[in-house]
């Protein structure tokens, strides 16, 4: 009884340990956990009644998913994303590559060249979105001006057409964002040992083979990262549909952000709303979950 | 030295400035109310609410009220109220109230007499919940109006129709001119609105109750409002072209000519106004686009937060009242282009379209509109329909037909 009340004062418990940093991260722990998890768990009681302006626990069962999945702007919203999420996710990553790696080949004036290309990255989406929207303005922008260089019958106007409508705000989007994933990659192949190059030369490797079978899966920390911040991107756009299209023409552009905001704020429904926002949750959750598994299941 | 002196003279005559500010109260009022017309006509509330001693602090916010009203409604239920807010009387601000956020306003009213200079009645039945009165009225809009370009149809050789069966005739010989025929904004409620004055225009009063007063989604599936979209079919086609997303914007094609014309409230003729433009002359407007003769009674009116502050609260009272000022109600509405809330006040002043509307008025075929019958979720749902079928060439009408009468069936 003595010997084990004399063991514990000397060895404190493990709860003590690191006592202060303990204390320095609690408010980020109880943030977390009440802003975070306690919105989220809110959110989704809440997704199952039938709250208008104002929450209430009047409970509806699945009614509101019912009528959100026989919503036609909803389906448009997330085949839009589909489209959006994947293409600009392929692309922001083949450009941004392609782009670091031609700045890598010890190129003259690479600290211009990457200015220009990290600058759009500078403006936040609102201002890309604005900007977009002159250039692809059919009275205005490009089209206006390949026809006054004579070729009238030069029709260039995503905006203003429902079915090629995202291409256009996917345009913007790779505009702005490419600069920087080819910043991250860039870094990426600064870090790659010169001794692996050398050895490749040795070997006779060409340059494009040791890129893609020697340097890119070196390069896997670099490309995770870049993946999360581009994923987390796609799922949660919205100003720059907002700024550039409002959704239109009609509802071509909409996207499941939109929808949640306009049905909660300007609909006045909050369990749509909540019921939208449940859902690309559980999207998000489908993706990330077996990602997850696999990636630190792994390691233990 | 002089330096010195001047801004001694300068920072005490600032001093000055704000001790005189002291006993005025500084009340924020928040709209929606940016376009030219709609400043010019909101600096006149401003102007008579400064001159009672008070301070009119200006909260416009640009995109008009599909974009104002969330984060005026986010600002009352997050804590941080204004001293007022426009809102368009009806259901906007239903919930607001009955969960007590809004301030009670009958006293005032009683004291006032509302109930017997407001005219049309039904205006302050919108503002009225539980029997207490919760709003005030500051002006009537009607959306059942079409403003044509004289000047867009002498340049396309035709003349300016008088019936909307007329304008769609017509609507070829304008695009050969090179002429958008119907200019509709690509914001979804212009859309959805356009609609409504054709459902009304079209399928006449009583079908326009039946759908949205008695929500009767059967009638609405059926032959008498399949007519109604077929006549939205060619105000699609006559739209396409526009490639302008404001309200303001569309007006100001019909302004100079570039479309035939616009389906717009009357809120627009405030731009034909600002333009320099006169009624008969160089624009024409037919109300219920010469079809019907029954107007709608929307408007805007404020809502007054309920505040803790005694001050403001007491500021609240005189901004109330001014509003209804007789004068007030004059300049306001001349530079708004809408009709005034009271049926005593001097309008000799009133140009051609405003004049229409008032014997309209007058003879008392007055509606109710959507703002008033419909909750905003069913407003939202239908504006998402109608913009996509403006847009989408491709959506046929009886799928159309079909997914309004689905709307109309589960609205509240």
């Amino acid at each position: 009884m003595a010997s084990t009340m004399s063991s514990a004062a000397k060895r404190p418990s493990r709860l003590f340990r690191n006592l202060s940093a303990k204390i320095a991260s609690v408010p980020m722990i109880l943030t977390a956990l009440v802003v975070f998890v306690g919105g989220t768990l809110w959110t989704v009681l809440y997704s199952f009644t039938n709250s208008r302006l104002l929450p209430r626990l009047k409970f509806v069962g699945l009614d509101q998913y019912e009528r959100l999945w026989a919503t036609p702007r909803w389906l448009v919203s997330i085949e839009n994303l589909a489209i959006y999420g994947i293409l600009s996710l392929i692309f922001s990553l083949v450009i941004g590559f392609v782009l670091a790696a031609l700045l890598d080949q010890k190129i003259r004036f690479e600290d211009t060249f990457r200015t220009i290309f990290l600058y759009p990255f500078a403006l936040s989406f609102v201002v890309t979105g604005v900007v977009w929207q002159w250039l692809l303005n059919p009275d205005f922008g490009v089209q206006a001006v390949v026809r006054s260089l004579g070729w009238e019958s030069f029709a260039f106007d995503p905006l203003y057409n429902s079915s090629i409508v995202i291409y256009g705000v996917l345009i913007a989007a790779l505009w702005q964002g490419t600069g920087f994933v080819m910043c991250l990659m860039l870094a990426g192949l600064r870090g790659i040992d010169e001794d692996i190059w050398k050895a490749a030369r040795v070997d006779g490797i060409p340059a494009w083979r040791t890129y893609l079978f020697i340097v890119l899966p070196m390069m896997r920390p670099v490309l995770v990262t870049t993946l999360v911040i581009i994923a987390a991107g796609i799922v949660k756009v919205y100003d720059l549909v907002v700024a550039q299209t409002s959704g239109g023409p009609g509802i071509a552009s909409e996207v499941p952000a939109k929808y949640v905001y306009d049905y909660m704020f300007f609909a006045q429904n909050l369990g749509q709303g909540f019921a939208a926002s449940t859902m690309m949750l559980l999207s998000v959750a489908i993706i990330i979950v077996p990602w997850a598994y696999l990636e630190f299941g792994r390691r233990r | 030295m002089r330096r010195t002196l001047k801004a001694a003279v300068l920072a005490a005559g600032t001093a000055l400035g704000f001790t005189g500010a002291a006993y005025a109260t500084d009340l924020e009022v928040t709209h929606w109310w940016t376009s030219g017309g709609e400043a010019a006509a909101v600096a006149e509330l401003a102007k008579a609410f400064d001159a009672t001693g008070n301070k009119w602090v200006d909260g416009a916010i640009a995109g008009s009220g599909g974009t104002a009203r969330p984060i005026m409604i986010s600002r009352i239920t997050g804590g941080d109220p204004m001293g007022a807010t426009q809102f368009n009387h009806g259901r906007q601000a239903e919930e607001l109230v009955q969960a007590g956020l809004m301030r009670d306003l009958t006293d005032i009213a009683t004291k006032g007499k509302w109930t017997e200079v407001v005219r049309p009645k039904g205006l302050l039945d919108s503002c009225t919940i539980d029997g207490k009165i919760y709003c005030v009225p500051v002006n009537i809009h009607s959306w059942q109006w079409l403003w044509l370009s004289n000047e867009a149809f002498a340049k396309a050789g035709v003349a300016v129709p008088k019936t909307w069966d007329e304008y769609v005739a017509a609507a070829p010989a304008l695009e050969k001119a090179g002429i958008v025929p119907l200019a509709v904004g690509g914001q979804p409620w212009q859309a959805s609105g356009a609609f409504d004055v054709l459902l009304l225009a079209v399928g006449g009063t009583d079908a326009f109750l039946k759908v949205y007063k008695d929500k009767d989604g059967e009638f609405a599936g059926g032959a008498e409002i399949a007519k109604v979209f077929k006549a939205a079919d060619d105000a699609r086609k006559m739209s396409k072209g526009t490639n302008v997303q404001d309200w303001n914007q569309a007006t100001n094609m019909v302004i100079t000519g570039k479309a035939g014309g616009q389906i717009m409230g009357d809120w627009a003729q405030g731009e034909f106004q600002v333009a320099g433009k006169v009624a008969g002359k160089d624009y024409t407007c037919l109300p219920g686009l010469g079809m019907s003769n029954a107007l709608a009674t929307g408007g805007d009116a404020f809502y007054f937060p309920l505040l803790k502050d005694a001050e403001k609260a007491k500021a609240q009272e005189v901004l109330a009242e001014t509003l209804l000022d007789p004068k007030t109600q004059v300049a306001f509405n001349l530079k708004k282009g809408s009709l005034p809330v009271r049926g005593d006040v001097d309008l000799n002043s009133a140009n051609d379209c405003m004049k229409k509307g008032l014997d309209i008025l007058a003879k008392g075929t007055v509606i109710p509109w959507t703002d008033q019958l419909l909750s905003q979720d069913t407003q939202k749902q239908k504006e998402d329909l109608f913009s996509e079928f403006f847009a989408k060439p491709d959506l046929t009408v009886e799928d159309a037909q079909k997914r309004f009468a689905d709307i109309i069936s589960s609205a509240d």
